[in-house]
């Protein structure tokens, strides 16, 4: 998930995209890589004690900017009553966002791994499951009723796998957004699209003024699978990739599929996303650019697009960043208040992990409201259920309220597609939406291909 | 000894080791499963194996036209003693220093269609990104194989110009019938060097393209990187690593024999 690449919000990704997307897409462009403190795998101490007590506590993070949440959150447990008394010490180990993925699969298969991670749930961690390396929290977190109340339910769900939470929420949501250019809509006389035809319109409109209607970073596949997330589930529903997510391969073959395939195609030969979309890159600021500048008027991205553009054109995002759900597809059965995206990140539990008592001790912090707080002032916005009254202190109150909302009230929240799936397969799914945008295969092909992903 | 023990440890051991994985199933995590012939099989019935496998020969066979017409004549230019060349060869070598990695981000930054100095859809279509990969390998590459090419062709007695230049012959016909000829090993040598260094092509490929657009940059090791690294199917990928190493060895073992054993001769035989 390169697509993990790039998204802590992943992507290389993941949103990973990493990679390759995957992963995390909050990007503070231009900020050059985060610091590494001591990366290696070597600083890694689970000794294999059965249940010991005492002992230091690794926690693998993504390291981007969003870090300082966690670091203080971890000098915070170290002092603290609850740390002292299940006598355990976190350690931070920060890890490049781009290595993240392969560097936590490396450490998680060898002697030195890591008692607790960052991960974006579902998919990413179903490897690590089914090897029987994860603590299940479920009774924990339905015997705790901090846990229990403390998160959206939406989220929480977005992280489980087979029904069981393996997770908890520890950074802001990530949801994709349709973020348009206030000034090039008022000049235009353009209202923000809440359906297909409006939509064809708009672009009607903006191409007459040779405005390409969308900034896209096709150079990195997951900008691309954003555009099926959000397609596939208007035109059929959440439960067509649901069905998908569980492992029933056929479901590429439902006809919201092929529909939102063909949807694609026509954006593309309509020149929505412009003729050179393919050599656009999200991660080293082109298509953030082009949007700014006006070159496009819309970009469909996830919520860290805002930080992005608040980092690279301040004033524009201040004062012409505006921002919509994605429209409905007429025809469509999906709910315009369905989300597509990162529900959030998540830790998860090594049951290697030489003092559980402490790490779970340690994670409850996350729904604390001073872990919340620290976050907003990030820029984030949390996913505990007593986020709303906080948002007024975050830096720009309209939108973290916004995203807050959208998330709050959404039927479902469909995790992004190369994270709810296995790497075997979300790899060539990505290759298979890449040849899709870029003509080297047709809907039908497509749609063929995706079937026989197992 | 020390040699043969080094080599035995970190080239054969780990290659040994990729081997017997090519038999498993292992995702990275617990222990290798065998699953005998699967990976293999698989490889066989890969569509894209057979796309990778065409796109590494045409990038090879592309790569090598580019590279030793450029670096042969440069580099029978530099042989001359004239100081000028001497500086102008120093400052040429210049990019064959550079990490392969940070010239493709350079690469990368210059055909960028927004900011970049050529302003077209390069990377993003299939012949651009192809010929983009030549040319920044080319880049990278020709300074090396020019410094092969000049110490080859300062190799070349002096005397055997200076009878044809009695014998009246011009400029011309003094490199093709004396140059060339004589550089037929340095030839060889170059050739074997750009092959196998074809077939590890893979820093330029993963920031440039990534592979794409869709599969039609997918050279073999990049398809070696994607199944162990992105997809974490590391018995596929050591099946296709495994293949790599034997394609390498055939084609190096191929090359030798064409150009016969007679590298290691003199060239100045018979004078």
């Amino acid at each position: 998930m390169e697509s993990n690449n790039g998204r802590s919000n992943d992507g290389q990704p993941t949103g990973g995209g990493l990679s390759s997307r995957t992963f995390s897409r909050r990007w503070v462009l231009g900020a050059g890589a985060t610091t590494l403190l001591a990366t290696g795998l070597t600083a890694c101490g689970s000794d294999d004690g059965p249940g010991g007590s005492g002992g230091t506590i690794d926690a693998f993070v993504y390291g981007d900017d969003a870090v300082k949440v966690q670091q203080a959150a971890v000098e915070r447990f170290n002092k603290s009553a609850a740390g002292k008394s299940a006598k355990g010490k976190v350690k931070l180990v920060r890890i490049p966002g781009a290595d993240y993925t392969s560097k936590l699969r490396t450490a998680m298969g060898s002697p030195s791994a890591p008692d607790v991670f960052f991960n974006w749930g579902g998919g990413s961690i179903k490897a690590y499951q089914e090897a029987k390396q994860l603590v299940d929290l479920t009774d924990t977190i339905e015997g705790d009723p901090v846990l229990k109340s403390g998160f959206l339910p939406s989220v929480l769900a977005a992280g489980e796998l087979g029904g069981r939470n393996y997770g908890i929420p520890m950074r802001g949501m990530q949801p994709v957004i349709l973020f348009y250019n206030k000034s090039v809509f008022a000049e235009h006389k353009l209202q923000p699209p809440t359906t297909w035809d409006q939509l064809q319109d708009i672009n009607a409109k903006l191409k007459k003024a040779k405005i390409t209607p969308f900034a896209l970073g096709g150079a990195d596949t997951w900008t691309e699978l954003m555009w099926l997330e959000y397609l596939v589930d208007r035109i059929g529903g959440p439960e067509v990739f649901a069905k998908i997510q569980e492992g029933d391969a056929s479901a590429w073959g439902d006809p919201a599929v092929l529909k939102a395939a063909e949807t694609v195609k026509e954006l593309i030969d309509d020149g929505a996303f412009g003729s050179k979309f393919s050599s656009v890159s999200y991660v080293n600021g082109g298509a953030p650019a082009v949007f700014a500048k006006g070159k496009a008027a819309m970009h469909l991205m996830g919520s860290w697009e805002y930080s992005t553009q608040l980092g690279k054109f301040p004033s524009f995002a201040k004062n012409n960043l505006g921002w919509c759900a994605f429209p409905t597809v007429e025809g469509g059965t999906g709910d315009i208040r369905n989300v597509v995206g990162n529900p959030t990140n998540y830790w998860s539990v090594n049951t290697r992990a030489s003092n559980k008592d402490a790490a779970i001790a340690f994670l409850k912090d996350c729904a604390s409201e001073t872990y919340a707080k620290a976050l907003v002032a990030n820029g984030d916005i949390p996913t505990t259920s007593n986020a709303a009254k906080l948002l007024d202190a975050s830096p720009n109150p309209e939108f973290a309220k916004f995203q807050y909302g959208m998330v709050e009230k959404a039927p479902s929240f469909t995790l992004s597609w190369d994270q709810a799936l296995g790497a075997d397969i979300a790899t060539p799914m990505l290759t298979e939406i890449n040849k899709l945008f870029v003509g080297k295969s047709s809907p039908s092909q497509f749609v063929s291909a995706l079937k026989e992903l197992k | 000894m020390p040699g043969v023990l080094f080599f035995a440890f970190f080239a054969v051991v780990p290659m040994g080791l990729a081997f017997y994985l090519s038999f498993t199933s292992w995702d990275g995590l617990g222990d290798p499963t065998p699953v005998g012939l699967d990976n293999w099989r698989k490889l066989i019935d890969d569509d894209r194996m057979v796309q990778s496998l065409w796109l590494t020969v045409l990038l090879t066979a592309a790569s090598w036209v580019f590279q030793t017409v450029i670096a042969l004549l440069l580099g029978v230019w530099a042989a001359g003693r004239q100081r000028n060349r001497a500086v102008l060869s120093a400052i040429f070598f210049v990019p064959f220093l550079l990490s392969s990695t940070a010239i493709a981000l350079l690469f990368y930054a210059l055909l960028d269609p927004n900011f970049g100095i050529i302003r077209e859809n390069i990377l993003g279509s299939s012949s651009g990104a192809f010929l983009a990969i030549v040319f920044v390998g080319g880049w990278q590459f020709i300074p090396f194989h020019t410094l092969i090419y000049q110490g080859g062709a300062r190799q070349i007695p002096e005397v055997l110009y200076q009878a044809a230049a009695i014998d009246g012959a011009g400029r011309y016909r003094q490199f093709f019938s004396i140059t060339l000829p004589q550089l037929r090993h340095t030839v060889t040598t170059s050739t074997v060097l750009m092959v196998v260094g074809s077939l590890t092509y893979f820093e330029t490929v993963l920031i440039l393209t990534k592979g794409g657009p869709g599969t039609d940059t997918a050279i073999l090791p990049y398809l070696m990187y994607e199944a162990g690294f992105k997809s974490y199917d590391f018995g596929y990928a050591s099946a296709i690593a495994s293949f790599l190493v034997l394609v390498a060895t055939g084609l190096s073992l191929i090359l030798v024999r064409l150009t016969g054993f007679g590298g290691m001769r003199s060239t100045r035989e018979g004078m």
